[in-house]
């Protein structure tokens, strides 16, 4: 591997992007644009039952036990008890994956039926606006019902039971922080794929893999110095999208050196698996259709724009076999949750998954014919 | 000396197709070699594998001494190619092409001096995409003397170019034979190969069917030295019957062929005794091209045998 020829190919590249409006367009103009977009439309998605996880700090008590018993009947949600005693509930919600979580206190029985004011905690997702409402409104309404039952038994109206509202995560984080982590995992998928797709076919169509293949430059000294731009493109535009989501939204992701790896290892994979798809396609319309393939779904189904909690079961199990989906996992964990170790698991799978697709490309994309 | 490029039985094959059947020849260092045929002919694919860009199926092929398939990182830092239709990349200056490839072979041509020589000095500042056809080629070739090559292969260099684009690279390849380089020229203008070719090889259907300086192939496959009259048929006629000489005539024209000068002498004496009307004379020989066409034309009437050469 000789550095020499990748600085100069990358400088070669780096030119020949500067003067391309339309990529320049699509990597630090369009990034903004979705931010702005997303952050100002909540999309609304379907009404099936969502799960909820509960922490029953009260110990399996006779109200607590009924109470949930009520919740499960309204089928806008699903009761999953769980016992745990998470330091922090919420982001143990956010690292597991959890839209909706409620904490029941010790003494809600006691209080209950002392008349006594009880919270119950309820935390959800702010990214998933409609689970959330769902959620919120079928605890309020058992709440409510529990309350009534309770003025009608002992004659007073006071409300014994509240409902306290937080987010999953962190109680200060918004939909924004949310998106963010998704279009920098957007950017990292769609920017390199596309575009070596689009090289690797137009390249040999043209000739220019045969030109290069009369240089002492090699194929791995190629797709080194376009791995390396993407990575420069990818810090760019996630600095970018991080600086506008605060400046427009008063976004607050935590940015930390836990961030590089992905910065560095998803543009890796996608420029490896654009080459890749580039290179088994006999002409550029096919590999534009062969890119549109791999990338489409994983765009819409890597967490990217929504949740992944959010899909039926069985989309979220086919979520977990894209690349993406352990790119933004992860830097969903270092970004919002501040979870080093799940982020590592997802670092670690996404680092295989590039070297495997970066051996497939240099071994079958071909500078020359037999 | 060894030679600079040394073929012997090479054949590739493409399925059962044969585009080169069967071919030998070799290039001396220092010299300007055409490589000539009509298009699909095996040209390019002969090309190609001297370049090691495709694998022989038979055959053996040495340039420099070295097999270019199995040996090509250390050809091409001696070899310099201009494909056919030059493409690089779009958006890339010709000076930036030229200092992205002296990084690459670590060597320190001058730019400028470089783009001089190909006459695109004007354009060093101009992106590849707005170059006209003659322009890219220019580049092509100034880009594939930045390794100082010992041998260039140029592929069809002239094709679409204007006569004066077409003029200034014939001045370069002439350069470059001056300068001790080998010149390995693919082309199907006839009149170019005629101009810089020190020797030509024909091939047609995969085979050889012509090889020699070009003066040589004219004198061995070309007809004889033609006395061309402007006169009609019974000029033709009265040659014949008069003087016993081969004559022709067509759109205007007679065609006399000349065993020898007396013949010209007697022909022209004859014709002016005669008090037939005619307008004018001069002596005409085949050219390379005339060769090729009748040549390939007799090949592909089935009147050649061929065999490796006729």
């Amino acid at each position: 591997m000789n550095f020499g020829h990748i600085g100069a190919d990358f400088r070669v590249v780096a030119r020949s992007y500067f003067r391309n409006p339309v990529a320049l367009f699509f990597s630090l103009i369009f990034p903004i644009i979705l931010i702005a977009l997303f952050g100002l439309i909540f999309s609304s998605t379907g009404t099936s039952a969502v799960n909820l996880v509960v922490l029953n700090e009260d110990h399996n008590s006779a109200t607590s036990v009924e109470f949930l018993s009520a919740l499960n009947q309204t089928t806008l949600v699903t009761v999953q008890v769980v016992n745990v005693t998470p330091s922090d509930f919420a982001s143990w919600l956010g690292q597991n994956d959890y839209a909706a979580g409620l904490v029941i206190p010790a003494g809600f029985n006691a209080s209950y039926h002392a008349g006594s004011p009880v919270n119950v905690t309820l935390y959800t997702d702010p990214q998933d606006a409609s689970s959330a409402g769902q959620v919120e409104f079928a605890v309020t309404g058992v709440a409510n019902r529990f309350n009534l039952d309770r003025a009608c038994g002992s004659g007073t109206c006071t409300p014994v039971i509240g409902v306290t509202g937080a987010n999953v995560g962190s109680a200060i984080y918004t939909y924004i922080d949310y998106l963010i982590p998704g279009l920098i995992g957007f950017s990292i998928l769609t920017s390199p794929m596309f575009s070596m797709v689009d090289v690797a076919s137009s390249y040999r169509k043209e000739g220019i893999f045969r030109q290069l293949s009369l240089t002492p430059l090699t194929r791995a000294e190629w797709l080194t110095s376009r791995v390396l731009w993407y990575v420069l493109l990818t810090f760019v535009t996630a600095g970018i999208m991080i600086a506008a989501g605060a400046f427009l939204f008063g976004a607050h992701v935590i940015v930390g050196v836990q961030l590089i790896p992905f910065l560095v290892v998803g543009p890796f994979l996608f420029v490896s698996l654009g080459m890749l798809a580039g290179s088994v396609a006999r002409t550029p319309e096919s590999a534009a259709l062969i890119g549109n393939i791999i990338t489409f779904p994983m765009m819409f189904l890597s967490g990217t724009f929504f949740p992944v909690s959010s899909f039926p079961s069985g989309l979220q199990d086919f979520a977990r076999i894209l690349p993406l989906y352990y790119v933004i996992d992860g830097m969903n964990q270092v970004m919002l949750f501040a979870n080093t170790g799940r982020a590592l698991t997802d670092l670690v799978i996404v680092l295989a998954i590039a070297l495997v697709f970066f051996g497939l490309a240099i071994r079958l994309f071909k500078w020359r014919d037999e | 000396m060894a030679d600079a490029i040394e073929v012997r039985g090479l054949v590739k094959r493409y399925g059962s197709l044969a585009a080169v059947a069967g071919i030998d020849f070799h290039v001396a260092p220092g010299t300007v070699f055409a490589f000539l045929g009509p298009n699909g002919a095996g040209k390019t694919t002969t090309t190609e594998i001297l370049e090691g860009l495709r694998r022989a199926t038979e055959g053996s092929v040495s340039v420099l001494g070295l097999d270019p398939w199995t040996e090509g990182t250390a050809l091409h830092r001696r070899i310099g190619v201009i494909p056919q239709d030059f493409r690089f990349f779009e958006k890339i200056t010709p000076q930036e092409a030229i200092e992205y490839y002296r990084s690459l072979f670590h060597t320190r041509p001058d730019p400028t001096e470089l783009l001089a020589r190909v006459e695109l000095a004007d354009k060093s500042s101009a992106r590849f995409d707005t170059l006209s056809g003659g322009q890219k080629q220019k580049l092509g070739l100034a880009l594939s003397l930045t390794n100082d090559p010992e041998v260039c292969f140029l592929d069809e260099p002239t094709t679409g170019l204007d006569p004066h684009a077409r003029r200034s690279i014939w001045t370069v390849i002439r350069q470059l034979r001056r300068e001790g380089r080998t010149v390995f020229l693919t082309t199907h203008y006839l009149e170019e190969a005629e101009q810089l070719a020190d020797q030509v090889a024909i091939i047609h259907h995969g085979r050889i069917i012509a090889a020699g300086t070009p003066r040589e192939i004219i004198e061995k496959y070309g007809r004889p030295e033609r006395l061309r009259v402007k006169a009609g048929p019974e000029v033709a006629a009265l040659l014949t019957s008069r003087l016993g000489l081969v004559a022709t005539a067509d759109h205007g024209e007679v065609d006399v062929e000349l065993r020898s000068k007396e013949d010209a002498v007697r022909a022209l004496g004859a014709i002016d005794g005669s008090g037939l009307p005619w307008d004018g004379f001069e002596t005409v020989r085949d050219s390379l091209e005339d060769v090729f066409v009748r040549l390939v034309g007799q090949m592909d009437e089935g009147a050649l045998r061929s065999g490796g050469g006729p």
